[in-house]
């Protein structure tokens, strides 16, 4: 059948299409992504459901009882949750359905996660016959009523996502000195040996999370008007085409803010997400594999000369070849974790069961031990895998969209959420040596959560003028004599 | 772009295996080694919150769990503390776990593969909070009539039901509290313990299995088996029996405890040798019977092997290769003839059991979390040790040393209805190596008609002379073989 392969394509990219019937008629019809706005507001009342029985459950297995506030709380979420759904039904009514409700999810785990852990906190103090500390759960609550009313502003102001094209270098600009806010005199703050806090007043936040956002605008809006040159091949080496020397100068500028982040602000974690960001847009822009190559020799240069150069890097490797025989000292965070892994095992100790509390920092870093230990290797797996679905919607919205600069855009915050997963996640479990970040959406933590809530919020308008086909008929070069709407 | 995209999208995708499988080969694979870990206070808490199940002795618990509001929920407590320390053992977050606590320490912890059904359930609904209980087979009357006599001394006692095997009593003295050492506080436990160890009388012996002296003149039942399982002797056979004997190869002698012949001209019958406890007839015995048959006849009552009831105990052993005066002195229990109390006990048992040896067991029954009974313990045979004939031969002169012998003690034993029971007994003294202080001894089997009971009560201070020893370990037995019998 002729028609097959287009099909298929037209399916893939997920826009408006024309297609002849088979019996040779000209008939032609728009095929409309169905919007299924309805799905999405299903998913997100589950997700409310899965928040209100795991809150329960933690009541209930603790002993603590269900909190009097439990109901108020619990409708605040959902009415959040609405709000924000409702919020795109109305401004991009034609965006992915599964995003959304993944961060819902992802976000009330989190909540649920953090309650728990305040819950054995208070425990633990009441034993031991301390004041009870403050909970943090109705901070992060706080957070996320601001972190969806930034979605929802988002979704009002910016209706074409274009428009941040426009704002390139000043994105750019803003977003380097976010990034070396926290070295500034008087505001900067160090905060367990990382120096990546702004205090202003009683508030502290992480530049680096809003910075995250600028900078990938920054690169895509930069790397569309470049890539052409940057594709360009002078030399070529082992059958793969190298740039040219001048055009080293970007990759080469990234490389050394990154490094000046980790020797700077001691942040790891940072450091590799921007550097690992900018490689993979550099190579989805230029389809260059030598970008790859060369982003990875710049890498390993970088990380042999920081394990050779700094006490604090050579000593992350150190344990993470042999946390046990640092158990009692720098070793504690990641030997307490697998211990957390090990005690949940397959299925899990059952929220409020486990012991999560015996991992330092259980409610920032470490949320998937202890979601791992009481949840079992089913509901890591399970956290995973929503992590896996959420990137991998952002990267079908950056491949469906039309414009360059939208599609570079989409791939790269949906990267930052790979990266950021990977790291976070490869170093408690072991897979790579630990370096701080949050894990989106999970963690305890503010800025992190107001950032990747206005992630979210980009992919979408992103995403819904990918799927959206009311401007398609115009566009159209063979214009269609008859528009079929299903 | 797309293609690049797709690219990468694989990279991600790899990444994201790589995370799966290493959590997937903690949590799974690696979850026993990381429990198994020494310093993981998982372990222990997670031992602590779970209801340990009780030790029981007939409905009552020996050993059960108590609620606390402590970090480890739950508290060991022992409501007989002392008495039953023997069987119970301890169970403390510093030293571990002793006795049947270690030994059944899977089925109370509800580990065990019995309750696989169980396990499953918890594997669905998360931790299971109990273990199984454990019913002994001690006789609660017996085992404190044992614990009365031998409070204050050093010694231990055992009761054996000898068609079973059944341990009746097992009381070890001077003993323990093993509340203090089960308690949730290391300083105290710590204290406790030390003070424990440094004692002289040594309390954390479990003195009834573990504790070897020379068996003395109790060891003359298995030289009298030995005799007539030969065929060259009848209880009625005349044997030399002078004030003193000849110890062949050295220039010293053998002598009576009443320095006098045991009969008329210094002859004796073997049954009357045996209720006189005459130290030259049975020494003149071993040298014509032969080391070698001691030693078989020995074996056969469970010398030389190592019995785990579950409890580990020691070894009884008869000496390997000794010489005529050597073996002379062994005939009668001295020399290097060590045996625990439950030795003696088997061989008086076996002796009423009319020669066949039952395997000791402590553990009658294996209950699940609910208590509904698993496994009842099935009575095996060790060995038939002697011919029925010849063991009611030996029955009948065991009886002779309480009419008319060295145990008079035991006589005019009644049943709970006023009949007067004949009961067979032997009393015996020994010089231990060391310290030179007397070991005094009695065994015992009632009623002699149709044994239920077989003793063995050991006083390591007793008196220095056979009646004396009677006089010191004989009420013990008395009271025991009456709260059997009542």
């Amino acid at each position: 059948m002729p028609n097959s392969s287009t099909g298929t394509r037209a399916e893939s990219l997920g826009h408006a299409m024309t297609t002849a019937t088979a019996s040779g008629a000209q008939v032609q019809q728009i095929t409309v992504q169905p919007k299924r706005r309805n799905l999405e507001l299903f998913l997100i009342v589950v997700a409310w459901g899965l928040g209100v029985l795991g809150t329960l459950q933690v009541a209930w297995a603790t002993g603590e009882g269900i909190h009097p506030r439990f109901w108020i709380t619990a409708s605040v979420v959902g009415a959040i949750a609405i709000a924000t759904h409702c919020i795109v039904r109305w401004r991009a009514p034609f965006a992915d359905p599964f995003m959304l409700p993944i961060a819902t999810l992802l976000t009330i785990l989190g909540l649920v996660m953090i309650y728990r852990l305040d819950v054995a906190a208070a425990q633990r103090a009441e034993r031991n016959s301390n004041p009870i500390p403050t909970p943090d759960v109705y901070n992060q609550l706080t957070w996320y009523a601001v972190a969806a009313t930034l979605f929802v502003l988002v979704l009002i102001v910016l209706r074409d996502h274009r428009v941040l094209q426009r704002y390139t270098y000043t994105a750019g600009l803003v977003g380097v000195i976010l990034l070396l806010l926290p070295l500034a005199p008087v505001i900067g703050a160090t905060v367990n040996g990382a120096t990546l806090w702004v205090r202003i007043g009683g508030l502290t936040f992480q530049p680096a999370e809003v910075a995250k956002i600028l900078l990938t605008i920054f690169f895509a809006g930069y790397l569309v008007v470049t890539r052409d040159s940057l594709a360009l091949v002078r030399t070529k080496f082992l059958g793969i085409g190298f740039p040219r020397a001048r055009d080293l100068g970007p990759i080469l500028i990234v490389w050394l803010v990154s490094l000046g982040v980790l020797v700077f602000e001691r942040d790891l974690g940072t450091s590799l997400l921007f550097f690992g960001l900018f490689v993979s847009m550099l190579y989805i822009a230029t389809q260059r594999k030598s970008w790859l190559i060369l982003g990875a020799l710049l890498f390993t240069v970088g990380a042999v000369g920081a394990y050779l150069l700094f006490g604090h890097v050579r000593a992350r490797v150190q344990v993470w070849l042999d946390p046990f025989a640092y158990a009692d000292t720098a070793g504690y965070q990641i030997v307490q974790s697998l211990y957390g892994f090990a005690n949940g095992g397959l299925f899990g100790t059952g929220l409020g069961r486990g012991y999560p509390e015996l991992v330092p920092f259980a409610n920032t870093d470490f949320i998937l031990a202890a979601l791992g230990e009481e949840l079992g290797l089913t509901g890591a797996v399970a956290i995973l895998l929503l992590y896996a679905v959420l990137i991998e919607r952002g990267l079908r919205t950056a491949v469906s969209v039309r414009d360059p600069f939208g599609q570079l855009l989409a791939a790269g915050l949906s990267i930052t959420f790979a990266i950021q997963v990977f790291v976070i996640v490869g170093g408690v479990t072991r897979l790579i040596p630990l370096t701080g970040l949050t894990t989106p959406f999970l963690s305890y933590g503010g800025s992190s959560l107001v950032a990747n809530w206005v992630i979210i919020a980009i992919l979408l308008v992103i995403s819904n003028r990918a799927r959206r086909p009311a401007d398609a008929p115009a566009q159209l070069d063979t214009a269609p004599t008859q528009v079929v709407r299903r | 772009m797309t293609r690049s995209i797709r690219r990468l999208s694989l990279v991600l995708v790899i990444l994201l295996v790589a995370l799966l499988a290493n959590i997937t080969y903690i949590q799974v694979f690696r979850s026993d080694t990381y429990r198994a870990k020494a310093d993981n206070q998982r372990v222990l808490l997670e031992e602590y919150g779970r209801e340990r199940g009780p030790i029981l002795t007939g409905p009552e618990a020996i050993a059960k769990s108590e609620q606390t509001r402590g970090a480890l929920k739950w508290l060991r407590v022992y409501p007989s503390g002392e008495e039953y320390a023997s069987v119970t053992g301890f169970y403390s977050i510093v030293y571990g776990a002793t006795g049947l606590e270690r030994t059944e320490n899977e089925i109370l912890s509800g580990s065990s593969d019995l309750f696989f059904v169980d396990r499953l359930q918890q594997l669905i609904a998360g931790r299971q909070p109990r273990g199984g209980g454990v019913t002994t087979t001690i006789d609660p009357d017996v085992q404190a009539a044992a614990w009365a006599g031998l409070e204050g001394t050093r010694g231990a006692a055992f009761a054996i039901e000898p068609s079973t095997g059944r341990i009746l009593a097992q009381v070890q003295a001077p003993s323990f509290d093993p509340n203090v050492l089960s308690s949730h506080d290391p300083a105290s436990i710590r204290d406790y313990y030390d003070e424990l160890i440094n004692d002289p009388d040594q309390p954390l012996i479990n003195r009834p299995i573990v504790a070897l002296n020379p068996p003395g003149s109790t060891f003359k039942l298995v030289t009298a088996a030995a005799a007539l399982s030969s065929g060259r002797f009848t209880m009625e056979s005349v044997l030399p029996g002078p004030a003193e004997y000849d110890l062949p190869l050295t220039n010293k002698t053998l002598r009576n405890w009443t320095g006098e012949d045991c009969g008329p001209n210094g002859e004796v019958t073997l049954k009357d040798a045996l209720a006189y406890s005459c130290n030259t007839a049975f020494a003149w015995l071993g040298n014509e019977l032969g080391a070698d048959a001691l030693r078989t006849q020995s074996e056969l009552f469970g010398f030389d092997t190592a019995f785990e009831t579950p409890l580990r105990a020691s070894t009884s052993r008869f000496p390997d290769a000794p010489d005529e005066p050597q073996t002379a002195m062994s005939a009668i229990g001295q020399f290097d003839v060590r045996a625990t109390a439950m030795q003696m006990a088997m061989v008086t048992a076996g002796i009423a059991n009319d020669g066949v040896v039952m395997e000791p067991y402590l553990v009658q029954e294996i209950r699940g979390p609910d208590l509904a009974i698993l496994r009842t313990a099935d009575p095996t045979v060790f060995r038939t040790a002697m011919s029925t004939a010849d063991a009611k031969q030996l029955q009948d002169m065991m009886v002779a040393v309480v009419e008319y012998g060295t145990g008079i003690v035991l006589r005019g034993i009644t049943d709970g209805k006023g009949n007067l029971i004949a009961v067979g007994a032997k009393t015996g003294t020994a010089q231990t190596g060391r310290d030179g202080a007397p070991v005094s001894w009695m065994v015992a089997m009632a009623p002699a008609s149709n044994p239920k009971i077989a003793v063995a009560v050991v006083v390591e201070d007793g008196g220095q002379a056979e009646v004396s020893g009677g006089a010191i370990a004989g009420p013990i037995a008395r009271a025991m073989i009456e709260a059997a019998l009542r």
